[in-house]
């Protein structure tokens, strides 16, 4: 979580934001981290770069980034199946 | 005394050679040769964390416009009237030029947001609530006949009460930033807008109070 924490701060160029400031379970828009459409796209070029993953659908991406915890998550489902 | 006469620059900011003027007064130098941007703003301003995510361009009108509009009251006017009037040279070269870069490893939304121009008046509109007209033209210099003229028309129709005007530029962190504000009253150390009072303050970054009426 601590990792992935650091890749979303590099990223979305998160000055001054340091990983334990930001919650497992907070959301990251609009309240929170407050990320815009800009940001939620940006997450998704980090799934490609960094983890090899594709979101299947927009409306999937609500889902996946509703927290660093959901991204942890999916993150990990998806490594599974890869293996 | 014409509509045109009744119009002042009430306050300019010059941003060149990694050092910055309010109304002619240098107000802070940099000494080093990395991060004139990031450090200026964090000496002057540091109340906007999307300042990190922007282009050259986007930080340079954020820092200008900051130090353009502290103490002033342009919350006394209604957001619809106040305008926005850029231009430059280089339009958005400089994040074309990172943006193509990225393409060759992975696009990023982030920068490719940023190659148009006229971005900078919108984020300048957002972070200031400005809702006015706003314009982004390309001179090959800092055409103070043109920008005279245009900002004077959107007066005259009474499209706006205040503007925001000038030049943003910037090539290979060579940054070159002229702005002042346009109103309709007279306020301390205003001068005339006139096209040759817009040539003295980006020519010499004078004291607005020095030049003569």
């Amino acid at each position: 979580m601590q990792r992935l924490k650091e890749q979303i701060i590099k990223q979305l160029k998160l000055e001054g934001t340091k990983p334990e400031s930001i919650g497992d379970h907070d959301p990251l828009f609009v309240e929170g981290l407050g990320l815009d459409s800009i940001d939620a796209l940006e997450l998704i070029v980090l799934l490609q770069q960094e983890y090899k993953i594709k979101l299947n659908n927009a409306e999937q991406g609500q889902e996946v980034f509703r927290s660093v915890s959901t991204m942890a998550d999916f993150i990990m489902e998806r490594q599974a199946k890869q293996v | 005394m014409s509509s045109e006469g009744q119009l002042n620059i009430t306050k300019s900011v010059i941003i060149r050679n990694n050092s910055i003027y309010v109304d002619g007064n240098i107000i802070y130098e940099y000494f080093k040769n990395d991060n004139f941007l990031n450090d200026s703003y964090e000496s002057l301003d540091n109340n906007y964390p999307k300042f990190y995510k922007m282009d050259v361009l986007g930080k340079l009108g954020m820092l200008a416009t900051h130090l353009l509009l502290k103490d002033s009251d342009i919350e006394n006017h209604l957001p619809s009237d106040v305008g926005i009037v850029l231009s430059n040279s280089n339009s958005s070269l400089d994040a074309d030029i990172r943006y193509f870069d990225s393409v060759k490893s992975f696009p990023s939304p982030a920068l490719f947001v940023y190659t148009l121009p006229n971005i900078v008046t919108g984020e300048i509109s957002i972070r200031y609530k400005l809702k006015g007209e706003n314009a982004f033209f390309i001179s090959q210099q800092f055409d103070a006949d043109w920008l005279h003229f245009y900002i004077s028309h959107l007066f005259q129709n009474n499209k706006i009460n205040a503007c925001i005007g000038g030049w943003i530029e910037s090539i290979d962190s060579d940054h070159d930033v002229c702005l002042f504000l346009t109103e309709r009253k007279e306020r301390k150390n205003g001068i005339n807008f006139t096209p040759e009072n817009l040539n003295n303050i980006y020519g010499l970054g004078v004291d607005v109070s020095n030049i003569k009426h």
